[in-house]
């Protein structure tokens, strides 16, 4: 083991590049053999079988954006949340407590957006887009 | 050790671990196929080879010759990285996972993965989230509506239990005070009351040993949140029009999450490599070994179970499961563990 610790991290370099090493070849392997074969109707987008209508970029439901916004509140929240738990033996109550009242005011946000209906999909959500 | 003998040696690590990885990614779909078999009462593969077991090599040489379509209509350069992605994010994943204790080889320790850093389980996290990527670009570069709206959905899916899974494993740091793998599997060493294994599992880590589960067969796509293919509504999801070995390294890239998943739920709950070891010294190196393969092996059958048993979410149920049951249990997890190791050190 070599003194400097952060060596360490060159293995993760070669790792990566023997992954590459698995997945190229594979990659240029399958364009190069197997059959080719095009026609009009093999050319077009899957759809059950029935000629494609309308374009792909259309609109989708904005609960997607919302759902990624929502993550990255309670990712960070977790991210917090792990130096703390490392060293959470050191720091006994204080760091519980201290950490409570963090983990409180997020819950209070949770609980202001599940009553506004961020998270409900499908029936649900139409009912209360109704009521508002 | 010098530094060039210390990067070959990794290098011939990482060699190694991936082919097993291959192997394993292999043989987990021939057991799924012939677990499946029987649960529906019937044999599975039995032609290709004894019992079906040159299945997996088959089909392997049979989607390598198959038609490589790129259909005209996609974003060829992401179309093309999306499946590499995912699957080179799976393999990295394997990286930091220690599977038996350093071994002693020609005077040196030799830890039994790739590279032993301290913040092991970080690094999982960080590159399964990664893995995401794969499929969403998949989805869009696709430039077809049903991979699209599988794209849409899995990614949606994937981060809303990936904070789950990130909360429901702060219990684990709580008690371990420790990112390194490494360490956390030498706390579980032992027993405590004489008997019980000090696995994190007994010990007080029960409740969230099953929201890691949930959490993980949502990330891995696997049944019953296999939403993101649901294939009597979108036709395959994101890998829609994927084909060949593209769509192959999408599905060598799920089953090496499951197996990563497996790995971590080994190590983190159930003490990794920790279990009796008697007889002679080389039965000493191999039999944590077993150990930990026969865990893993235990959760690969606890998956392919699970999808021979349960039926399919719905969508809204899957959210509403996500984001208003399992996040907060996981938050009142991370709360009563905090409280409990907090009072008592």
């Amino acid at each position: 083991m070599p003194e400097n610790y952060y060596i360490r991290y060159l293995p993760l370099v070669l790792h990566l590049v023997a992954a590459l090493l698995i997945a190229l070849p594979v990659l240029v392997l399958t364009t190069l053999i197997g059959r080719r074969k095009k026609f009009a109707q093999k050319m077009q987008a899957y759809e059950c079988g029935i000629t494609p209508t309308g374009d792909t970029r259309g609109r989708f439901s904005v609960k997607f954006y919302l759902v990624g916004m929502l993550f990255i509140l309670f990712d960070v929240e977790a991210v917090f949340l792990y130096p703390w738990a490392i060293i959470l033996k050191e720091l006994k109550m204080f760091g519980f407590w201290e950490m409570l009242v963090y983990i409180g005011v997020v819950l209070v946000g949770f609980f202001y957006i599940v009553k506004k209906g961020a998270i409900d999909w499908g029936e649900t959500a139409r009912v209360s887009v109704e009521n508002v | 050790m010098s530094l060039g003998l210390y990067l070959l040696v990794g290098f011939i690590k990482s060699f190694i671990i991936i082919n097993v990885y291959l192997v394993v990614f292999a043989y987990t779909v021939w057991a799924e196929r012939k677990v499946l078999g029987h649960i529906q009462n019937r044999w599975g593969p039995t032609k290709v080879g004894p019992f079906g077991l040159l299945q997996p090599i088959a089909d392997g040489v049979k989607l390598l010759f198959k038609e490589d379509m790129t259909p005209p209509f996609v974003y060829q350069p992401i179309f093309t990285i999306a499946p590499v992605l995912a699957l080179v994010m799976s393999l990295m994943s394997v990286a930091v996972i220690p599977i038996a204790p350093a071994l002693h080889l020609f005077g040196y320790d030799i830890p039994m993965q790739v590279t032993d850093i301290n913040i092991g389980l970080l690094f999982i996290l960080g590159v399964t989230s990664i893995g995401v990527y794969g499929i969403a670009l998949a989805g869009w570069s696709s430039n077809s509506k049903y991979a699209m709206l599988g794209g849409l959905r899995a990614s949606a899916q994937m981060i809303s239990y990936e904070a789950s899974l990130g909360l429901s494993l702060i219990g684990v740091l709580i008690m371990s005070g420790s990112f390194s793998l490494q360490e956390i599997v030498h706390q579980q060493e032992g027993f405590f009351w004489g008997f019980i294994p000090n696995w994190n599992i007994f010990r007080g880590q029960f409740f969230g040993f099953f929201l890691y589960i949930i959490a993980a067969y949502a990330e891995t796509n696997r049944v019953p949140f296999d939403l993101p293919e649901a294939e009597s509504e979108l036709g395959g999801g994101y890998h829609t029009e994927y084909s060949s070995m593209k769509w192959s390294m999408f599905f060598m890239a799920e089953y090496h999450n499951m197996i990563t998943v497996a790995c971590l739920a080994t190590l983190l709950f159930l003490g990794g490599w920790s279990g009796p070891v008697i007889g002679p010294p080389i039965l000493h190196t191999l039999l944590p070994l077993a150990w930990f393969c026969l865990k893993v092996a235990f959760f690969l059958f606890i998956y392919i179970w699970v999808r021979g048993t349960m039926p399919r979410f719905r969508y809204d149920q899957l959210m509403a499961f996500g984001w208003k049951v399992l996040l907060p249990l996981a938050i009142l997890n991370v709360v009563v563990t905090a409280f409990f190791v907090a009072w008592f050190s």
